[in-house]
């Protein structure tokens, strides 16, 4: 079985983000990137089933410009067997990128997608979703625990009551959530091995999908300043305050 | 802070990889047990079969001993982000076999190289290398410990100091006299001594700081040491010993400039936060002269061994020239570390006297910098030779 694995190049979460001066969106020039965190643990999941047998290969696709080779490369250097990058400078949003995920899936034959459940630039918690409905196969997103047997796949989730879990049919969509495993280091013999392994570049014009955006972002703005407190003398004050001016009492 | 990002032509995506790696690594393996290890003078022997797995023993080793053929800047990566840790101590145990080995890479049997190599490049074992003698240190040429053949043994005698990982190390490469005839560099050769050989006792000795690490004042007495132990050729050990300098010095230059920001980070912290008469630390003329005179220092040193790393790597430039100015990179990189312990535990004022805060632990370790791995005097006097003064 092959396991498809997408994974997003976005701002480092160790970066504070700025937002560009025209409001357009978030600076990105000379700002570090790296792969989304949550793919991270997508790669990781996906190798410790290669690693156990039950996968064959692990591919690793990244959707965008030229510099996803290095957030691919990082995959590779977890372990993931060969890359493919659909290169394109356009922007992408969730719909476009579920559509590329489907084209490659079909070519591909994947029985299972481990995604990230979120990337943590846009927040937009869509593309597995998107990705299970445009191919037609069930879905269980933010797993915490993936047991794989008998052409089925167990996944826990964590849900506000507690654990839930679903037994859903291969091929499947699975999206990862932040305790589903702790990705290992990329060794250093892992990174240099990494660049010799299987990398493949795809226009994504040669994949005949539509991925003109949806959605138009009118503005980004930065969030209100937080002002200093303010002492109050007692707490009579305070009251008064809650009601008058806060409104919350 | 100011803007560090990677010049492509020093560094690589694979560079900033490993350079996620080992930071990521540090933060959660080194830097929250540090000042308790620090306090201990030891810490777990695990943490050299952790370096080992992740690949960082093997730097520009062969593929076939363990290692990872790479350039000189994965090296300046791996100091500068040990650095980070805060700790010189720790650095200095894990990669002790870092001027142990080269002698053996370079020189060894491909049966000692095997016996070897592959154990202490996965952290199974630990290797030091033992030159210096209370009665001398940059004086190679002039060292007392003598071995003797005896049959297929040398029977070795004398002291050795200050030897790092000296306590636990089970490889010791030593420097010996094998031929006492001869005085001077002529009669110096090397050997692997194993950790458990019958006769040699092990002293530890207590420091300023890197206290994490364990150093040591090791005897020889009557210790029978096989033949098939001998590095390179018989007597012909002086230049197999000054072989390895340069990558060290520069090894350390890039440390030193690594703890040297290290202070700074940890000062303009302070400062931001630390508020007097009604005004942080950090809006005071006088404060934001000192930070900026540690910027211009670290990033000089920074600079400067880049630009070396990048010649050593290409092989662009005098050898003569290079040595000289490996050596005075050395100097320049812990005269900033000087420079900025000491002024970032005087903004941190009381609090930089303090155990716990790194520029304290760092202020402490300024002086092994300044003096080990060539002393600041012997680095002027070697540059100012090789340059023809």
């Amino acid at each position: 079985m092959k396991i498809l694995v997408p994974v997003k190049r976005v701002v480092d979460y160790n970066v504070k983000v700025r937002v560009k001066s025209d409001q357009t969106g978030m600076e990105t020039a000379n700002v570090k990137m790296s792969a989304n965190p949550f793919d991270e643990i997508a790669i990781e999941e996906a190798v410790r089933l290669r690693e156990a047998g039950i996968a064959t290969e692990v591919i690793a696709i990244s959707c965008g410009v030229t510099a996803c080779q290095e957030t691919l490369r990082t995959a590779l250097a977890i372990g993931a067997d060969r890359a493919i990058l659909v290169e394109t400078d356009a922007e992408l949003q969730p719909l476009a990128v579920a559509k590329i995920l489907k084209a490659i899936a079909d070519k591909e034959g994947p029985g299972l997608i481990i995604a990230g459940k979120q990337a943590i630039d846009d927040d937009s918690n869509q593309t597995g979703q998107m990705t299970a409905a445009l191919l037609g196969w069930p879905q269980a997103t933010f797993a915490s625990k993936v047991t794989i047997a008998d052409g089925k796949a167990q996944v826990t989730r964590e849900v506000d009551g507690g654990l839930e879990t679903l037994s859903i049919n291969l091929p499947a969509v699975i999206t990862t959530d932040l305790r589903l495993n702790e990705p290992r280091y990329a060794t250093l013999p892992n990174i240099m091995k990494a660049k010799k392994k299987p990398f493949e570049i795809i226009k994504v014009a040669d994949l005949g999908v539509d991925i003109t955006p949806r959605l138009k972002t009118i503005k980004v703005s930065e969030p209100p300043k937080r002002t200093a407190g303010v002492m109050v003398p007692d707490v009579a004050t305070l009251v008064a305050k809650l009601r008058s001016e806060a409104k919350v009492i | 802070m100011f803007d560090t990002s990677p010049l492509p032509h020093y560094f690589s995506p694979e560079h900033e990889q490993f350079r996620d790696m080992l930071r990521s690594f540090i933060a959660s393996e080194i830097i929250p047990n540090i000042n308790a290890w620090d306090e201990a003078c030891t810490f777990p022997r695990e943490l050299y079969r952790k370096a080992g797995a992740l690949g960082l023993l093997g730097l520009g080793y062969p593929e076939e001993y363990g290692g990872t053929p790479c350039d000189i800047f994965y090296q300046i990566v791996l100091a500068e982000e040990f650095a980070r840790s805060g700790s010189g101590g720790i650095q200095a145990s894990i990669n002790s076999h870092t001027i142990a080995m080269p002698p053996l890479l370079a020189a060894g049997s491909e049966e000692i190289k095997r016996r070897v190599l592959p154990s202490v490049i996965s952290g199974k074992k630990i290797a030091a290398l033992a030159v210096t003698e209370p009665s001398g240190g940059s004086d190679v040429a002039n060292l007392r410990t003598t071995a003797v053949r005896d049959g297929d043994h040398y029977v070795v005698n004398g002291e050795k100091t200050f030897i790092t990982s000296g306590m636990r190390a089970d490889y010791i490469t030593t420097a010996v006299r094998t031929n006492p005839a001869v005085k001077g560099a002529a009669g110096i050769s090397v050997l692997l001594i194993e950790g458990d050989t019958p006769g040699l006792t092990r002293t530890e000795l207590k420091k300023m700081g890197w206290w994490v690490s364990d150093t040591a004042q090791l005897h020889f007495n009557n210790c029978r040491v096989p033949t098939r132990n001998l590095i390179g050729i018989e007597n012909q050990g002086f230049k197999l010993l000054m072989h390895n300098f340069n990558s060290e010095r520069l090894f350390m230059a890039a440390l030193a400039y690594g703890f040297a920001q290290v202070c700074l980070e940890e000062a303009l912290d302070w400062a931001r936060q630390r508020n007097t008469f009604g005004e942080p630390l950090s809006q005071r003329q006088v404060i934001r002269h000192k930070l900026a005179d540690m910027v211009l220092r670290i990033d000089a040193a920074r600079c400067l061994v880049y630009d070396l790393a990048y010649r050593i790597d290409r092989g662009v430039g005098d050898p003569a020239q290079l040595v000289a100015r490996i050596c005075m990179a050395k100097v320049q990189a812990t005269r900033a570390m000087q420079f900025c312990a000491d002024e970032a535990v005087q903004i941190l004022g009381g609090m930089g006297f303090m155990r716990g805060t790194r520029s304290e632990r760092i202020y402490r370790e300024v002086k092994v910098m300044m003096i080990g791995g060539g002393s600041e005097e012997i680095m002027k006097d070697l540059a100012a030779r090789k340059l023809g003064f």
